[in-house]
């Protein structure tokens, strides 16, 4: 599709378009949205039926998930510590939303909502509106004290306390930067390169055997993008248990 | 059996670099990502500190009608809070206080 009028057309991938015909284009419903709600069947789906037989020998699915569970409850708990356990079923979700948004974009047709940074940073706005709150409920007023540490010279205090503000302030936007630009990168480059193969495989004779070549970046490309698919939501998940750690223990 | 053992290893040192092992000990390290993952790490962090700088400056300005000043104090605020950043990601978490 890209390769029409001989240029490459990287980010229409990733334009928005409503589905559902007449009624998802008057609420606005668009194949972003749809994505999300199939994820969140599709765990939902996965958990149930995997925790539905409760065999000592797990099966597949029940094998899926009690590894998926036991591995974020590590994390949590490595991070957070054991108070941190009434934190999991947040991480949980997170780390489950977020895997399913990346996988799922690696399907053919399928849309990434975690390429879009109104979604990724509404997930770390929501870690930072819990972290505060948790800190604040858990401290009270000695959470202001953070943005001071303590033993440092009084007359600093006009630099470090707003230094300090914006680095705390700076945590949302680098958590959802981050999933954001490596998932669009992922694909742009998924895109640039499939163009690459078509562009190439029309010039005549050479064509197919100069195209084999980018077509043998792009299926390496295309594992990679599993691994990065899984490693961001990993680093999702596991930054948001390092500031659980310190909204709980406040340093 | 010495073959065994190196790759054994090898698998180990794989898993760690590629974050498949969650890690129990150590406190808030992320997986390393090579060197492009390091470097682009510390590249958010630098941009999204100066983007909230930018961002509480620019509000505060609009607030208090001081455009441009305080836009231009916190841009400064947002680089030293963008480079604390990139020293928090590089040591070691225990020694933070």
């Amino acid at each position: 599709m890209a390769a029409e009028g001989q240029t490459i057309d990287a980010l229409s991938q990733f334009e928005l378009t409503p589905v559902l015909g007449k009624v998802g284009a008057s609420v606005g419903f668009t194949q972003s949205a749809a994505h999300m709600l199939l994820a969140a069947v599709l765990i939902t789906a996965l958990v149930m039926y995997g925790m539905s037989k409760r065999a000592v020998v797990p099966g597949r699915l029940q094998a899926l998930t009690e590894s998926a569970y036991e591995f974020v409850q590590n994390l949590v708990v490595g991070q957070v510590g054991e108070e941190g356990k009434r934190f999991f079923p947040f991480v949980f979700t997170l780390f489950m939303f977020v895997l399913f948004g990346n996988m799922l974009g690696m399907l053919p047709y399928a849309f990434t909502y975690t390429s879009h940074i109104a979604v990724t940073f509404t997930l770390a706005a929501i870690v930072f509106v819990l972290i505060t709150v948790v800190a604040l409920v858990l401290h009270g007023k000695k959470f202001f004290g953070y943005f001071f540490p303590e033993g440092a010279p009084i007359w600093l205090a006009p630099i470090i306390i707003p230094v300090e503000i914006v680095s705390y302030l700076s945590r949302p936007i680098s958590l959802s930067i981050r999933l954001f630009a490596n998932m669009v990168a992922g694909h742009v480059m998924l895109k640039v390169f499939a163009t690459f193969v078509v562009l190439l495989g029309g010039l005549g004779a050479i064509g197919p055997f100069v195209a084999a070549l980018p077509l043998a970046v792009n299926i390496a490309l295309v594992g990679f993008e599993l691994l990065v698919a899984f490693l961001q939501a990993y680093v999702f998940a596991i930054l948001t248990s390092i500031y659980l750690h310190d909204a709980v223990h406040l340093h | 059996m010495p073959e065994n053992d190196a790759f054994e290893e090898r698998l180990r040192q794989a898993r760690e670099r590629h974050g498949v092992d969650p890690k129990p000990a150590s406190q808030g390290q992320l997986p390393q990502g090579g060197t492009w993952g390091v470097g682009f790490r510390a590249g958010v962090e630098v941009v999204s500190a100066l983007i909230a700088g930018v961002l509480l400056g620019w509000l505060l300005d609009r607030l208090l009608g001081t455009w441009p000043w305080l836009f231009f104090l916190f841009f400064v605020f947002g680089g030293v809070a963008g480079v604390l950043n990139v020293y928090r990601l590089f040591k070691p978490r225990r020694l933070l206080k």
